[in-house]
């Protein structure tokens, strides 16, 4: 297990050094100058502006940028904002725990509400419950994020006052107070990506359960005698989970594409919201970060799905 | 597919002798109309599209015309989704929006469906082909598709709109990216029927008489694998519609005088407090088209899986 840990680990950096070079090679390929907004100003004279550009090193050709920015960052390097003039990384670090909370709680929600319903959907078919269930995940991945957002802002921000609709950032949790203010701010947020997750889980478990349902080891279980809870817990739910791993693992590009949607709708301060706003002032050193941040994340999560899957079927041994 | 109605003739042979002769199609379309959800999801969705064709013919208020004295006004006899900051009729650029919104959805999937079907032909049919191929199919799989999305169209629209024209050039654009970020589900799909589908009877018999390798593909591997790749693309739809509509919504897709679904909700969204009609009905337009194709695209899966009809 432990060699196959290591493996895996080693066999998704060639994917994000490759990754990477898709994402520089966009950037450096496409018909617009990095300096258009930095150097804007109608003040600098041409000279000077060609000596910024050769202090940033734009005269090299684009691949040997490449490395260089590529080894900078294997060193923690990521490049000055333009705008901000602060070092991407500090950037980073004060927007990435506020995405990742939000992901990561919604995630969380998604499981402990998705299995559950997805579960008593597939045991009693056809049931109020199960239309009920299955209607609501089909309209739960239906709906469009930013949708939902809006609409709980109509209903909980505006029309009943529950919750602030705008994210606080400045806020600073010291007593209970601020605590219960940041749980409260952080609800419709957690809520927006918590129902697509939830909806898009207890989908797949409906489906994979039923696939189990009437297979030969079930009536096995069943006919010596174990209790019905055992047979679908021990059983059932746990053959039906392992497919589901993969199918939320090949979803996670989607749930960090809700998260800056969320984050956009709600104005959290997560890197979601530091792409959107860098794209929109020009800012490049901070928009190839970001992505290739966003590219770590989807393959560090598909890894730890890889990892799960692995401890989930004793069949899989990798050698 | 086609064993099945042969089974079904098998068995009921009288039953049959009385009907028309079945064809798979007629099969999928009698199982199709049973499933009430499809059913109404497909009427839904063809409402939607003959309003958007139909719509702007009967209904004439223009999409542009600005008139403050009626501006950010509720659903109204003269204006049935109310109007926006501007005083333009939201019912007229609804309908606009949807023409744009459900032409990207159809020209995005046939991107995917084109390169996913080639890439998973070549790498489910071909040996050598297959483990490069899984690779590359596996590498896109792990890109971060949104803020790609929103780094190229930032970066490649102002040099698409020179050439093309602002509307043409970000269609073109728009509908390109989202079809290349979402082949992959179908190249996986494909590869895997071909590659249980290369090793039946009818395969080497094909090839025992002398098919040559693009015949056996074309001829007799390729319709087996049709009725997956319908259901995948007419969910791909569904997905690619709120993909453009994520991306307006973020400020990055069409210009502000095209009104998409999403840019209408995008602009919605400062007055949200003011002019909820505004957002909402955008918005439930968006749910509805993309419900509705989900549905079918549920119901066409049942229908053409041979397993269910029996």
């Amino acid at each position: 297990m432990g060699r196959f840990i290591v493996r895996r680990i080693l066999v998704s950096i060639p994917t994000l050094i490759v990754i990477s070079f898709v994402i520089y090679a966009i950037l450096a390929l496409a018909p617009i100058d990095p300096l258009s907004q930095f150097g804007a100003d109608p003040r600098i004279p041409p000279e000077a502006r060609e000596n910024i550009r050769r202090a940033l090193g734009l005269d090299q050709p684009w691949p040997i940028r490449y490395v260089k920015w590529m080894t900078a960052m294997f060193t923690g390097n990521f490049g000055v904002s333009f705008m901000s003039h602060s070092p991407v990384i500090e950037l980073i670090k004060q927007r990435l725990p506020n995405t990742l909370a939000v992901v990561g709680v919604a995630e969380l929600v998604g499981i402990a509400i998705g299995i559950p319903i997805g579960m008593v959907s597939a045991i009693k078919r056809y049931s109020i419950f199960d239309h009920v269930g299955t209607t609501f995940a089909f309209m739960g991945f239906s709906v469009p994020t930013f949708f939902t957002g809006l609409l709980l802002i109509i209903l909980f921000g505006i029309k009943l006052r529950w919750f602030p609709f705008i994210y606080d950032s400045t806020l600073q949790i010291h007593d209970l107070a601020t605590l219960t203010q940041q749980l409260r701010q952080s609800i419709m947020p957690i809520t927006v990506l918590g129902l697509f997750n939830v909806a898009t889980i207890a989908r797949y478990v409906r489906a994979e359960m039923l696939e189990h349902l009437p297979l030969d080891y079930v009536r096995t279980a069943r006919g010596k005698g174990l209790r019905e809870r055992f047979v679908v817990l021990r059983h059932v739910l746990r053959n039906s989970l392992i497919p589901v791993v993969t199918l939320v693992a090949l979803g996670i590009p989607a749930v960090f594409a809700g998260a800056i949607v969320t984050e956009q709708v709600f104005r959290v301060p997560g890197i979601g919201d530091l792409l959107v706003n860098s794209i929109g002032t020009g800012d490049i050193p901070v928009v190839a970060t970001v992505v290739f941040i966003f590219a770590v994340l989807v393959v560090m999560f598909n890894l730890i799905a890889d990892l799960l899957y692995a401890v989930l079927d004793p069949r899989i041994r990798y050698s | 597919m086609a064993t099945t109605t042969n089974v079904r003739v098998g068995t009921l042979p009288v039953a049959n002798a009385l009907r028309p002769p079945r064809s798979l199609w007629g099969d999928a379309w009698y199982q199709f109309r049973r499933h009430r959800l499809a059913m109404a999801g497909l009427v839904v969705l063809l409402l939607l599209v003959v309003g958007t064709l139909a719509g702007p013919f009967i209904y004439r208020t223009p999409i542009n015309v600005i008139d403050f004295k009626i501006a950010i006004e509720g659903p109204s006899p003269d204006h049935p989704f109310g109007t926006d900051d501007l005083g333009r009729d939201l019912l007229a650029r609804a309908l606009w929006g949807g023409r744009v919104s459900i032409a990207v959805g159809l020209t995005a999937v046939l991107i995917a469906i084109t390169l996913g079907t080639t890439i998973g032909s070549l790498a489910g049919y071909f040996n050598k082909l297959d483990n490069p191929l899984m690779r590359f199919t596996d590498l896109f799989l792990s890109l971060p598709i949104l803020p790609l999305l929103l780094v190229i169209i930032y970066l490649f629209r102002d040099t698409l709109r020179a050439a093309f024209g602002p509307e043409v050039g970000i269609f073109i654009m728009i509908v390109t990216v989202i079809g290349v970020l979402q082949w992959m589900p179908v190249a996986r799909l494909v590869r895997a029927q071909f590659l249980s589908l290369k090793q039946k009877e009818f395969v080497e018999a094909a090839r025992a008489v002398g098919a040559p390798d693009r015949r056996i593909i074309f001829r007799h591997i390729l319709p087996n694998v049709l009725s997956p790749v319908l259901v995948a693309a007419t969910i791909g739809v569904g997905g690619a519609i709120l993909t453009e509509s994520t991306l307006s919504f973020l400020g990055l897709g069409f210009p502000p005088d095209v009104p998409t679904w999403g840019r209408l909700l995008y602009d919605a969204q400062n007055y949200i407090d003011v002019a909820p009609h505004w957002a909402i009905f955008p918005g439930m337009l968006i749910f509805l088209t993309v419900l509705s194709i989900n549905y079918m695209g549920d119901g066409l899966r049942d229908a053409l899986d041979p397993r269910k009809s029996a």
